[in-house]
């Protein structure tokens, strides 16, 4: 990247570094990092639209609904979240498929599975074969997005539906004098209120779905750890401009550096947010905050 | 077609070397999936059950070390729980087993700590030592006034004073977030093979095996809700087991006042 970097004497020195760490497979490097904050700001805002229509199911009248959205949430209760991420980025991909073989080729009369293969006709293959990489890239970054909202969606759901139940039952029964209908009540009264209930739950769920973007790496994307793998492995001269030994310590050092940065951060201004929708409200957070103006 | 019981005897205990050798390649039976799945749940429970022995010793240092007025004591256990709670398992996986690679070629004692039983072992010990100690830490922080000033009106003090006050307190509060640790330690163990640690001749753990029938009949609607089955079957048992702790910490309640343990909802870390 530098030009002082085409004259050999650079090697061995200090300045070797700076070459090295600007080469191009680096720049795939950095732009994965890109890839992982992609999916944290996709994934977050889906997610909670997720936990919020669960938490809406749960509070349901009609029992079916209620039951859905229950079950919805107490499904990723005890079974590891990994086990989810594997299952759901198969079963998506299945299903689209499947869907797509249904509605392409009505006159397609093999069974789909046969054996252990699974096969389509080869309209509903998704991507289709014939596409570019990077629309093979982007399916599988799609994937990953879906199946990280859904995890993600029934865990804030939990919190969510658990923010609801925290909003002062006063609260709702006032606005039910006021003559307000159940759904001006649930949008007027209790979604405002909700939030700062939900918060503490909220944050700590953004604090673990930092810490559960390095899955991306089982889900094929290559994300950070595959190329901290695949840079941090011994080099050669045979292969490469810039043999090292195995350097896979220092590159998940970096990482591990990454994330506490990432997540200390986050913390700050997590609490930050906490204090502004603190205000006004009858909690002790909010009553400390109206003590402290009139003083 | 082999029996079900000739498949038990051959691949039951397969996740630890003892039986057939060869894992089954085509045409698996529902009974090959339940025993291998089964079979690789070992793994999962002795990385859990040793982790979380050995990580409540260190987690009640911590929480005590973190509560201390000493800087000296209490900035160490602080960065210790900082950098275990704030960075994923699965990157200290990678770091612990690459760390423990290049240690190995200097120093060959380190070989054992390459491979998963030993290794993965650690990095869980720590993790759950970090995470268990801040619930501890907020449990010592909590504990009612009135206990201590009555610790000291008895005249305990030291040792005795946080053996038979302080310490059955914190243990009391923190039981219900503690079982919920229990129970996220236990799902964190199925990241060990998903890792840098290598399943050594294919004996791994429960997803290690679920995932193996996944990739090989591109049908995961069979070998998950096994994993599944079997991951809810435990977690019942943790939830049984940390009860009846939980019953006999709050024995000497009365009746009314003792909490139903009331458990909060796991997250992935």
């Amino acid at each position: 990247m530098f030009s002082y970097c085409a004259d050999p004497d650079a090697l061995g020195t200090f300045r070797w570094f700076s070459c090295y760490l600007t080469n191009g497979v680096h720049m795939s490097f950095y732009l994965s990092f890109v890839k992982v904050l992609a999916l944290l700001a996709i994934t977050a805002p889906v997610a909670l639209s997720f936990g919020f229509a669960g938490a809406m199911a749960a509070r349901s009248h009609v029992p079916p609904v209620s039951w859905l959205g229950k079950g919805y949430i107490a499904i990723v209760r005890g079974v590891p979240d990994i086990a989810f991420f594997l299952f759901f980025v198969i079963a998506l991909d299945q299903g689209f498929e499947w869907m797509r073989h249904q509605i392409l080729c009505p006159d397609w009369t093999d069974p789909v599975r046969q054996g252990n293969d699974f096969l389509v006709c080869s309209n509903a293959k998704l991507p289709l074969g014939s596409a570019p990489e990077w629309v093979h890239q982007t399916y599988s970054f799609f994937l990953a997005v879906i199946t990280f909202s859904i995890v993600f969606g029934a865990f804030a759901a939990n919190v969510l539906y658990g923010g609801m139940r925290a909003v002062p039952h006063a609260q709702l029964e006032t606005a039910e004098a006021y003559g307000m209908s159940r759904r001006q009540t649930f949008w007027r009264v209790l979604v405002p209120q909700m939030w700062v209930y939900a918060l503490p739950g909220l944050s700590n769920l953004w604090l673990v779905l930092i810490k559960a973007t390095p899955l991306l790496f089982l889900l094929g994307i290559e994300d950070i750890v595959y190329w901290a793998r695949e840079l941090g492995g011994t080099k050669t001269s045979r292969f490469t401009d810039y043999p090292h030994p195995d350097w896979r310590m220092w590159y998940f050092l970096f990482l591990l550096i990454f994330y506490l940065g990432f997540t200390r951060v986050s913390e700050i201004v997590l609490e930050k947010l906490m204090v502004r929708l603190s205000h006004g409200q009858a909690t002790t957070g909010g009553e400390a905050l109206r003590k402290q103006v009139t003083a | 077609m082999k029996s079900c019981i000739q498949t038990i005897q051959d691949y039951g205990l397969r996740s630890i070397g003892i039986g057939e050798r060869r894992l089954p390649t085509s045409d698996f039976t529902l009974c090959e999936q339940f025993t291998l799945i089964g079979s690789g749940m070992m793994w999962n429970i002795y990385f859990g059950i040793l982790a979380l022995i050995t990580g409540f010793m260190l987690a009640t240092a911590l929480a005590v070390g973190k509560s201390s007025k000493n800087r000296l004591i209490r900035k160490p256990a602080e960065w210790f729980i900082f950098l275990f709670r704030g960075s994923p398992l699965f990157i200290q996986f990678f770091f612990a087993y690459f760390l423990f690679l290049s240690l190995k070629k200097s120093y060959p004692m380190f070989d054992a700590f390459t491979s998963a039983w030993l290794g993965a072992l650690i990095v869980l010990f720590l993790n759950t030592a970090a995470y268990s100690g801040e619930i501890f830490y907020g449990a010592l922080r909590s504990i009612p006034k009135g206990d201590v000033e009555a610790a000291d009106a008895y005249g305990l003090t030291g040792w005795a004073r946080f053996r038979r006050v302080i310490w059955p307190t914190m243990l009391r509060l923190a039981w219900p977030a503690y079982t919920n640790e229990a129970i996220f330690l236990f799902q964190a163990t199925t990241l060990v093979f998903f890792s840098a640690f290598p399943a050594w001749r294919q004996e791994g753990d429960a997803l290690y095996y679920a995932s193996y029938f996944a990739d090989k009949t591109f049908n995961p609607f069979i070998p998950y809700p096994i994993l599944a089955f079997y991951f809810i079957l435990f977690t019942l048992f943790i939830v049984w087991g940390f009860g009846r702790i939980n019953a006999r910490l709050n024995r000497h309640l009365p009746q009314a006042q003792k909490k139903k343990l009331r458990l909060r909802m796991n997250l992935a870390r």
